[in-house]
């Protein structure tokens, strides 16, 4: 990907600091998967529709595969690798208890997704959890068990 | 968890089967650590590109690459001159090229390949080739490509037909001439595409000093991708090694060998260096192989009592423009009506068209989730003709265990009736069906399935299943399986079987799985096959290689080897945990006694009982049934359908995992749903696809996915591991039409089509007929004459 028109790029990844070049038109996914061998997060259609590459930048849900690597400079970027600090993040505890996770490939940006909704969520019901995963696309699970484990967690089953 | 399980008095002792746990592969998933294909890097990789058609239906006048071949970075350009082979999937079905030859057949069919330092260069490189086509006639449809023309998509000398069917069991016109009543309906199911999340990938490594091959990819079969990749490079088999990475979803989308895959290898034996390829959204539709365009004609009489006498069924399927699995496609939408009814007397004709659209294949349900819209909606109208209720009019039809059908499938569990009590008590069925305020009704359907293909996909008599298992000084236990885990979970299946076997925690074998290096064969993840075979050969193996260390263990506490067991982790004699060894204190002894202990398990399903032409699609070891209720609530104003909820009543034979069952059983209705109300894969008369992107090409939403309760019913298989049965493709069956029987209840308006969308039941509300009116004349062989089993083998007397 580096061509002579790289610029550098500053970033904070999962809490580690980072510094890059990148071209300008490379995309927040390149990166995240190419330059930083983080590969839990997916790319599966390249076009903001699935939401399987999403990341938190600055704590806010970000489609990585339409985002522009510069765009993050100096913010703070979490993947699926982050997620959670010492201990698994309890989302991650209720999609391996709850069976949420069937292929696996939406489940880091589902993760991502509801974990900054449970943020601002105590006691969402199911059509509140649903808006909030809408733009997440899943083919295995009907979405059923998925709800399920995002529901456990914010009434606290899974800590 | 799972709501009722039936037979829960009966339950055998088990410790992992029948529990809900964490599949084994959960926390990976979880945490980012599953490698799929796409994920893979090598030193020195170089990334490939492929040039694909931008006409449907042309002869390639000339491909000028000296463009691309100009740039800097690019390694290697290939055109289908450079790679002169023709394959498929199946042996029936020989009629592909990794890169088209002469002619292309459909919008987006590789013409040409690069091989470049990176993605970019090579995407730019591909940009650059110029190919120049010679334009022929498309063929988009099944009615145009019926008509005679001068240059059919293949020239295999009947036009476009690409398989024809037509079998007759019993008589079937002197059975109508005894019908009280006579009905026939006609069809069209749309065809739509897996869209599985993860786009294919592969990453295929030449090794020079030994001259051999490595392809990692996302395929579900990986013992089909090394066959025909052994042939396509003409190297011996020895000389391939596949291995099939964690699959980001396939539902029937990976089954296929494909051109990509062909490509990157030979770019890599090219190159000498390795080569891989991930594919875009876009061009996943185009590569596709999903659920088939079928045409259906049905033609039941009945006796005064709603009894079938005669039935007659045609199918006309758009199959695109290479055979795939087409073949099996073919017979699958004749071979299970008689499952799941009686038919004493049955015809069945059936005729794939090629067309000049990507292929269709395999998609979750494989040729049956068309023929069953037509034949569930055609009973109901046959129950309301009889003034019969219509589940009532199932049931005087409905096949029973331990039977031969007319097609001469074996059945041996069939909790079909079972699955329909559960599902309307759970319902409330009796309560609602024609009484629920307007706007808003319920809809009933029933099914069946196999588990598993009883014939392998190509001419063999070895076992469809192989399974080794080590067991070392450790005390460590390595399961081999060839099978692919593509989120269904046969990684799962595998260690639990395992696990039951030596009394263990499923998370604690080792699984080494889908690697044709490291593991045995096994055909692959299809046809719902995985839990009955790959389970059966799983448990064959444990049973063995417990053996030595159970013997072992029986000469250090001098107690008979048969009243030992091997439980939580140690071996002793039953009801004395006390007195036993530690298991790797057991396995200790076992390896100085005889060495390494291990052993390998096998299945082999039994052998079919029909001997007629395509008597091999149809016949498995066993068979799931499914029973749904679906209610909805429709806007008279718009046309929506809101999909208030669904029960779903399965017979999986037994849940090894319930909620692992309950997971196919969600996603199975999800899937359903999915496509009964809004997926299709459509095409301009061109032959351009009309929506190759997720935005487009729409899939149901978290809001639009109703509750699910899945009622799993067990019926104890004989045949199945532990008694277990398919759960990942029969419960989509039924879901189309009971979602446009629970509209017609609703509102009154029956749709002969699907997607049931809000512009169709707006259509139906304003009183014009949607769906097709007649199927096309068509010019078939005269059908195979079969004599059906006797009576008492198919339950009628």
């Amino acid at each position: 990907m580096s061509t002579q028109s790289d610029t550098a790029l500053s970033i904070r990844v999962n809490g580690e600091a980072r510094s890059l070049r990148v071209p300008p038109h490379a995309t927040l996914l390149q990166v995240i998967r190419e330059e930083l061998g983080l590969t839990g997060t997916n790319h599966a259609c390249e076009l903001g529709e699935c939401g399987a590459c999403t990341v938190l930048l600055d704590g806010e849900p970000t489609l990585s595969c339409l985002t522009l690597a510069h765009e993050a400079e100096g913010k703070e970027v979490t993947t699926v690798e982050g997620l959670g600090d010492e201990d698994p993040h309890p989302l991650q505890e209720a999609f391996v208890e709850e069976g949420a996770a069937q292929c696996g490939y939406c489940t880091s940006g589902m993760l991502l997704t509801a974990a900054h909704f449970l943020e601002d969520h105590d006691d969402p019901d199911r059509d509140a959890i649903e808006d909030a995963i809408s733009g997440n696309l899943c083919r295995c699970t009907g979405y059923t068990k998925i709800v399920d484990a995002i529901e456990l967690t914010a009434r606290g089953e899974y800590e | 968890m799972s709501k009722g399980l039936l037979r829960e008095q009966a339950e055998p002792a088990f410790d992992v089967i029948g529990e809900e746990h964490p599949r084994v592969d959960s926390w990976e998933k979880v945490t980012g650590e599953a490698e799929y294909a796409g994920d893979l890097d090598r030193s020195r990789l170089a990334h490939a590109v492929l040039k694909r058609s931008t006409a449907a239906h042309a002869y390639l006048e000339g491909i000028d690459t000296s463009a691309a071949e100009a740039m800097d970075g690019v390694l290697a350009v290939m055109t289908g001159e450079d790679f002169p082979v023709t394959f498929g999937s199946l042996p029936a079905g020989q009629d592909e090229h990794p890169l088209a030859q002469e002619k292309v057949r459909y919008v987006g069919e590789p013409v040409a390949a690069v091989a470049a330092v990176d993605e970019e260069t090579a995407r730019q490189a591909a940009d650059r080739i110029e190919v120049s086509y010679d334009p022929l006639e498309p063929y988009t449809s099944i009615e145009g490509a019926l008509e005679e023309a001068d240059e059919p998509v293949h020239d295999k000398g009947y036009g476009n037909s690409d398989r024809v069917a037509a079998l007759e069991f019993g008589d079937v016109d002197a059975a109508f001439e005894e019908a009280a009543h006579v009905r026939e309906d006609v069809f069209f199911y749309e065809g739509n595409t897996h869209v599985p999340l993860e786009t294919h990938s592969a990453l295929a490594q030449w090794e020079r000093g030994r001259e051999r091959i490595h392809l990692w990819a996302s395929t579900q079969c990986p013992h089909t991708v090394h066959r025909v990749l052994a042939d396509a490079l003409d190297l011996p088999e020895r000389k391939v090694h596949v291995h099939a990475n964690t699959i980001g979803g396939g539902f029937g989308g990976k089954v296929d060998v494909f051109p990509h895959q062909l490509v990157v290898a030979k770019l890599s034996q090219l190159l000498e260096r390795p080569v891989a390829i991930t594919l875009t959204r876009e061009e996943v539709f185009y590569t596709h192989r999903g659920r088939h365009p079928v045409l259906m004609w049905i033609k039941s009489g009945v006796d005064e009592d709603g009894r079938l006498l005669a039935t007659d069924f045609k199918s006309f399927l758009d199959g695109g423009a290479y055979a795939s699995l087409g073949a099996a496609t073919t017979y699958y939408t004749g071979a299970l009506q008689a499952l799941t009814y009686r038919l004493p007397n049955y015809r069945f004709r059936g005729m794939r068209l090629n067309t000049n659209k990507p292929p269709c294949g395999p998609k979750r349900g494989h040729g049956a989730p068309q023929p069953r819209y037509a034949q569930e909606l055609h009973m109901t109208r046959l129950a309301d003709d009889l003034g019969l209720d219509p589940v009532e009019l199932r049931r005087r039809n409905f096949t029973g265990p331990d039977e031969v059908t007319t097609n001469y499938l074996e059945i041996t569990t069939n909790g079909l009736a079972e699955c329909v009590e559960r599902v309307l008590e759970a319902s409330g069925w009796a309560e609602k069906r024609g009484s629920l305020p307007e706007g808003r009704g319920v809809g009933f359907a029933v099914s069946s399935f196999y588990s598993g293909a009883g014939e392998p996909t190509y001419w063999n008599d070895m076992p469809h299943s192989e399974v080794q298992i080590k067991v070392d000084r450790s005390g460590a236990i390595t399961a081999f399986s060839g099978a692919a885990e593509v989120g269904q979970g046969s990684d799962s299946i595998l260690a639990d079987i395992v696990a039951e076997v030596f009394g263990q925690r499923p998370e604690d074998i080792n699984l080494v799985v889908a690697d044709s290096d490291e593991t045995p064969v096994d055909l692959g993840s299809y046809a719902s096959r995985v839990t009955l075979m790959m389970g059966n050969a799983a448990r064959d193996a444990a049973e063995k290689a417990l053996q030595p260390i159970l013997e072992a263990a029986a000469d250090e506490l001098d107690v008979p080897s048969d009243e030992l067991v091997a439980e939580d982790y140690r071996v002793y004699p039953e009801g004395d945990p006390e007195a036993g060894l530690d298991f790797e204190d057991a396995v200790e002894l076992a390896e100085n006694e005889q060495g390494l202990v291990g052993a390998v398990g096998n299945y082999t399903p039994p052998e079919k009982l029909g001997d007629f032409p395509g008597s091999g699609v149809g016949p498995s070891p066993a068979y799931s049934f499914s029973a749904t209720v679906v209610e909805v609530d429709v806007d008279t104003e718009t046309g929506e359908v809101d999909v208030e909820q669904v029960w779903m009543a399965h017979d999986v034979g037994r849940a090894l995992n319930p909620m692992s069952v309950e997971g196919q059983v969600e996603g199975s209705v999800y899937m359903g749903l999915s496509e009964a109300m809004l997926e299709e894969q459509t095409f301009f008369d061109d032959g351009l696809h009309r929506k190759p992107n997720l935005l487009d090409y729409k899939t149901l939403t978290p809001q639009q996915m109703p509750d699910v309760e899945s009622l799993l019913v067990e019926t104890d298989d004989p045949r199945g591991p532990f008694g277990a049965k398919e759960a990942g493709q029969g419960p989509l069956l039924p879901i189309p039409p009971a979602f446009a029987d629970a509209i017609d209840d609703a509102v009154g308006v029956r749709i002969d089509e699907t997607p049931v969308t809000p512009r169709k039941v707006l259509q139906a509300l304003d009183g014009r007929h949607v769906g097709p009116e007649d199927v096309p004349d068509a010019d078939y062989p005269d059908a195979t004459h079969v004599e059906v089993p006797d009576d008492a083998k198919q339950g009628l007397r």
